[in-house]
C-alpha cells in the first residue's frame, strides 16, 4: 500500500488532466470555428441571400428565419410558463397534483428533439393543418422551450421575499392584487435571464423545425407566419451534408453567424442577471 | 361584485397554465400512439421490434426495429463510457480540489460546451473528429459508431459534471470534516465518504446523460454513418432510432406505411426517454429526502 | 354600545395542535388594548386571527365566533374588506422595495384611488399622524429600505394608515427597536387614539403599561385576566398575573 499523500497527489493530477481534456477541446472548438469562419463574415454574407445552389452569396434569409422563429417561440411560451410558473407558487398547496405537474415538467425537459419534431408535424402540420410554417414552428418549438421557462420562474418568483406577500395581503389585496403587484415585478428580472437562455437553445435547434418549418431554399423572405422559413441550424446542415462542395469558408461563417448568435444571448443574459443582482432593493 | 369575479377568472387561467404541462406530456403520447398505431396494427408487432432488416423502401417493406434499436444502444453504451470516467473525473475536481478562481474558469467552460448547438459539433465531427479516428484505425471511413460514441459522450458532458457535482456539493459538511477529523487525507475523504454518499446522484447523473445521448438526432446523424445494420463492432457505421426518422421523414410519402413507421419510431423513442426520467427524477428526490 | 369587537368560545389550532383556548373578550371602541404574557400563549396566533392572516397558514383551524362591529368576520364579511378595516403592524419593519411615497400609496392605489392630488394628500396626511413627515417630506420618492428601522416601522404605520381602517394591530412593533424610536411610536399611538381602535401585543409590559388603556395577560392558550391598566398592574385578581408581572417568571 502506497503512501496515501503520493497517491493523492497522483490521483489529483489525473482528475485535473481528465478535466483539461474536456475543457482543451471546446477551447479548440471555438479557435477552429473563429479562425475559419471570421474571413466569411463581410456585409455581404451576412445580408445576401444564397446562390449558385449555396456555394456563395450570404445566409440574410437563414438569419432572418431564426429570428422570426426565436420571436415566435418567446410569443407562444413566454406567458404560458410565467402564468404556470405563478400557479406553481402562488396558487397550488402541496398535493399530488403539484407533483404530477412537476413530473410532467422534468419529462418535457428530456423529450428528444425528433420527437418534438415529429410531433409539431402531426399535431400542427397535419392536425391542425398549418402547414409547414413559422407558425407550426414557433408552437414546436414554443413547447420545448416551456419547462426552461417553468424553471427558471419559479426560481424567480420564489426569490422574491414572503414578507412582501404578508404586507401586501395585510393591505387588503387579493391574491392576483398581490402578484401582479408586488411578486412579479420583482421577479422580472430573473424570469428576462432564464427566458434569454431558453430561447437561445431553441435558436440552435434542428430537428423540430426539419419537418415543421425549415425549407431548403427559399426565394423570398416569408410574407405571412404560414409561410415557410429557412433557418440557421437548418442551413448549417444542408451546407454540410446535402450540398456537395461548399467553399469552407461559407460554412464556417454561417457556424460562426449561429453559434454568436447563441453567445450573444447567454452573454446578455449572463450580464443582465450581474446587474440585476447589483440593484436589488432588498 | 366584478372584482370576485375577476380573481375567479384569473384563478382559472392560472390553473390552467399549471396544467399545460401534464396536457402537453399527454398530447405528445397521445400523437404519437394514434400515428404509430396506424403502423402498429397493420404489422406484427414482434416481427418489428425483433425484426433484423430495415429495408423501409424495399418490395415489400421491411420494418425491423432491431438494427435502430441496437444502434442508439450501442452508440449510446460508448458514450456512457467516455463520458462517466472524464465527467466524474471533472465533477471530483472541481469541487473538491480545484482552487477558487480555477473553479469558475472551469465551470464556465464546461457551460460553454453546454451552450453549443449540436449541429456545429456535428459539423466539428464530420471534419475533424471523423478523419482523425479514420487515420488512427485505418478504415476507409471515419463515420462510425465510436465517432457517434466520443461526440456524444462530449456533449453529455455537461449534463453529468453539472448533477454530480451539485450531488457532491449537498454531501453533509460534516461528513468530510469528520473524516479529515480523524487523519483521512482528502482524496480517501473523497473515496470512502463524499462519493459512496453523492451515489444517488451519480446515478441519477448517468441515467439523464444516457436520456440526452439517447435523444440526441442532428450530431448523430452527421456522424454515424448511417448503415441500418445490426452492429458487431464498434468500428462499423450504424443507424440510430432518431437520426432513421430525421433522415428518412424528409422523403417519405405522407400516409404511407413508412410514415407511419417513422411514428412508431417516435413513439419508442419517447417510451424510453419518458421512464429513464422518471426514474432518474425519482432517484434524486428519493436522495434529497 | 357595541363592542367594537366581540371574542367567543375562540379555540385556534395549527395541524391539531391548539395554541388558544375559549377565549372570550370585546374590544371597546378606540382603546388601546395590550396583550401581555410569555411567549407561546396566543397572543400572535389570536391577533393574526382578527383579520384572518392565519388563513394562509396549512392546518390552521378556528372555531367559535368573532365580530367586528356585530358581523361575523369569517361568515359575515368580505375578507378582503376586513383587511382593510383591521390593519396591521408587524414585528419586523417590512417596507415594500418602493419609494417612500409608493410604499404608503400602495394601499390606496389597490382599493381604486388614482387621482395623484387625492394620493398625495394621502400620503402626507400618514406620515405626519406618524410622525414621519418632517424626516421624510423632501425625499418622498428615495427607496424606504435607505430609512433607519425606526423610520421604516413608523412607514409601515403610516401605510397601513393609508386604508382608512377601524381598528389597527400591533404585534410588538417596537421589539427591533431603539429607545427613542419606541418612544416616538408610543407618541403616536396615544395621537391614533383619536379615530382608531387600536390592539397591541407586546412582551414588554413597561410599555403596556405605558400606553395601553385596558390590558389582557393570556397564559398557555388562555385568557387568564382583564382589566383596566392601572388595576392589572396594582391589584391583579390572578396570583399568575401577579407573578408574571412581578416577574417572577417569563
Amino acid at each position: 500500500m502506497g503512501n496515501p499523500k503520493i497517491i493523492q497527489k497522483i490521483v489529483f493530477f489525473l482528475l485535473a488532466a481528465a478535466t483539461v481534456a474536456i475543457i482543451i477541446p471546446v477551447a479548440l472548438i471555438f479557435i477552429i470555428i473563429l479562425v475559419n469562419g471570421l474571413p466569411a463574415l463581410t456585409p455581404e454574407f451576412l445580408f445576401a441571400a444564397p446562390r449558385s445552389g449555396m456555394k456563395a452569396g450570404g445566409i440574410f434569409p437563414a438569419l432572418v428565419g431564426t429570428i422570426y422563429l426565436t420571436l415566435g417561440t418567446m410569443l407562444f411560451s413566454l406567458p404560458l410558463g410565467v402564468l404556470a410558473a405563478v400557479y406553481l407558487t402562488e396558487y397550488a398547496k402541496e398535493s399530488w397534483l403539484t407533483r404530477v405537474i412537476e413530473v410532467a415538467i422534468v419529462n418535457l425537459a428530456g423529450v428528444p428533439s425528433i420527437v418534438y419534431g415529429l410531433f409539431g408535424l402531426g399535431a400542427f402540420v397535419m392536425f391542425l393543418n398549418l402547414g409547414a410554417s413559422i407558425l407550426a414552428g414557433s408552437l414546436t418549438l414554443a413547447i420545448m422551450t416551456l419547462p426552461v421557462i417553468i424553471t427558471a420562474s419559479r426560481e424567480a418568483l420564489t426569490a422574491v421575499p414572503k414578507s412582501f406577500r404578508e404586507v401586501s395581503y395585510s393591505l387588503g389585496a387579493s391574491r392576483w392584487q398581490t402578484v401582479w403587484k408586488v411578486v412579479l415585478p420583482n421577479a422580472v428580472p430573473g424570469i428576462i435571464t432564464g427566458t434569454i437562455l431558453g430561447l437561445s437553445r431553441a435558436a440552435g435547434e434542428t430537428a423540430p423545425i426539419l419537418f415543421t418549418a425549415a425549407a431548403f431554399y427559399l426565394p423570398k423572405l416569408p410574407q405571412s407566419v404560414f409561410d415557410q422559413v429557412m433557418a440557421l441550424p437548418y442551413h448549417i446542415y444542408v451546407l454540410s451534408t446535402q450540398v456537395p462542395n461548399v467553399p469552407v469558408k461559407i460554412q464556417y461563417g454561417t457556424i460562426l453567424v449561429l453559434v454568436m448568435l447563441v453567445f450573444i444571448m447567454n452573454i446578455t443574459a449572463a450580464v443582465l442577471r450581474a446587474r440585476f443582482r447589483k440593484r436589488k432593493l432588498w | 361584485m366584478q372584482k370576485r369575479y375577476f380573481e375567479k377568472l384569473v384563478e382559472a387561467a392560472v390553473f390552467l397554465s399549471g396544467l399545460t404541462a401534464v396536457l402537453f406530456v399527454i398530447l405528445i403520447f397521445v400523437f404519437l400512439f394514434r400515428e404509430s398505431a396506424v403502423f402498429f396494427s397493420r404489422v406484427n408487432i414482434f416481427a418489428v421490434l425483433g425484426g433484423r432488416n430495415w429495408y423501409p423502401l424495399s418490395e415489400p417493406p421491411q420494418f425491423g426495429f432491431l438494427p435502430l434499436l441496437l444502434g442508439s444502444l450501442w452508440v449510446t453504451f460508448g458514450a456512457v463510457v467516455v463520458a462517466l470516467p472524464f465527467g466524474l473525473a471533472a465533477a471530483i475536481y472541481i469541487s473538491e480540489v480545484a482552487p477558487a478562481r480555477l473553479k469558475d474558469i472551469l465551470k464556465t467552460g464546461i457551460e460553454l460546451l453546454a451552450a453549443i448547438p449540436s449541429i456545429v459539433l456535428g459539423f466539428i465531427g464530420i471534419v475533424v473528429l471523423a478523419p482523425w479516428l479514420k487515420n488512427l484505425f485505418n478504415l476507409p471511413c471515419g463515420l462510425m459508431a465510436l465517432t457517434g460514441s466520443i461526440l456524444l459522450g462530449f456533449m453529455a458532458m455537461p449534463t453529468i459534471v453539472s448533477i454530480i457535482e451539485d450531488s457532491i456539493a449537498s454531501v453533509p459538511r460534516s461528513y468530510k470534516e469528520g473524516a479529515l477529523a480523524l487523519g483521512a487525507t482528502h482524496w480517501q475523504t473523497i473515496r470512502r465518504v463524499i462519493l459512496p454518499a453523492a451515489l444517488p446522484g451519480i446515478i441519477a447523473a448517468v441515467m439523464l446523460g444516457i436520456g440526452r445521448v439517447i435523444g440526441e438526432t442532428m450530431a448523430v446523424l452527421m456522424v454515424t454513418g448511417n448503415a441500418a445494420i445490426i452492429p458487431t463492432s464498434i468500428l462499423q457505421p450504424v443507424r440510430t432510432l432518431t437520426a432513421t426518422v430525421a433522415a428518412e421523414m424528409g422523403e417519405v410519402v405522407r400516409g404511407s406505411l413508412h410514415y407511419y413507421a417513422l411514428f412508431g419510431i417516435g413513439l419508442v423513442l419517447f417510451v424510453i426517454t419518458f421512464v429513464i426520467n422518471l426514474v432518474a427524477d425519482l432517484v434524486l428526490h428519493r436522495k434529497r429526502v | 354600545m357595541v363592542a367594537k369587537i366581540i371574542v367567543e368560545g375562540l379555540t385556534i389550532s395549527y395541524e391539531g395542535q391548539p395554541a388558544v383556548r375559549n377565549l372570550a373578550l370585546a374590544v371597546e371602541e378606540r382603546e388601546i388594548l395590550s396583550i401581555i404574557g410569555p411567549s407561546n400563549s396566543g397572543k400572535t396566533s389570536f391577533l393574526k386571527t382578527l383579520n384572518r392572516m392565519n388563513d394562509f397558514l396549512p392546518g390552521f383551524k378556528m372555531e367559535g365566533r368573532i365580530a367586528l362591529d356585530n358581523r361575523d368576520i369569517y361568515r359575515e364579511l368580505d375578507v378582503l374588506l376586513l383587511r382593510k378595516r383591521i390593519g396591521m403592524v408587524f414585528a419586523l419593519p417590512l417596507p415594500l422595495p418602493l419609494s417612500i411615497f409608493d410604499n404608503v400609496a400602495y394601499g390606496p392605489r389597490l382599493h381604486g384611488t388614482k387621482n395623484a392630488a387625492a394620493l398625495n394628500a394621502i400620503v402626507e396626511r400618514c406620515l405626519k399622524a406618524s410622525y414621519l413627515w418632517e424626516e421624510v417630506k423632501d425625499r418622498l420618492t428615495t427607496p424606504a429600505f435607505c430609512l433607519s428601522g425606526g423610520q421604516q416601522q413608523r412607514l409601515c404605520i403610516s401605510r397601513t394608515l393609508a386604508v382608512e381602517p377601524e381598528v389597527i394591530l400591533y404585534d410588538e412593533p417596537c421589539s427591533g427597536l431603539d429607545p427613542i424610536s419606541t418612544a416616538k411610536v408610543e407618541e403616536a399611538m396615544r395621537e391614533l387614539k383619536e379615530k382608531y381602535t387600536q390592539i397591541l401585543v407586546t412582551n414588554n409590559t413597561k410599555q403596556a403599561a405605558r400606553v395601553a388603556d385596558r390590558t389582557a395577560f393570556f397564559l398557555m392558550g388562555e385568557l387568564v385576566e382583564i382589566g383596566t391598566t392601572s388595576e392589572l398592574f396594582t391589584r391583579p385578581k390572578d396570583q399568575r398575573t401577579d407573578d408574571y408581572i412581578a416577574g417572577r417568571f417569563g
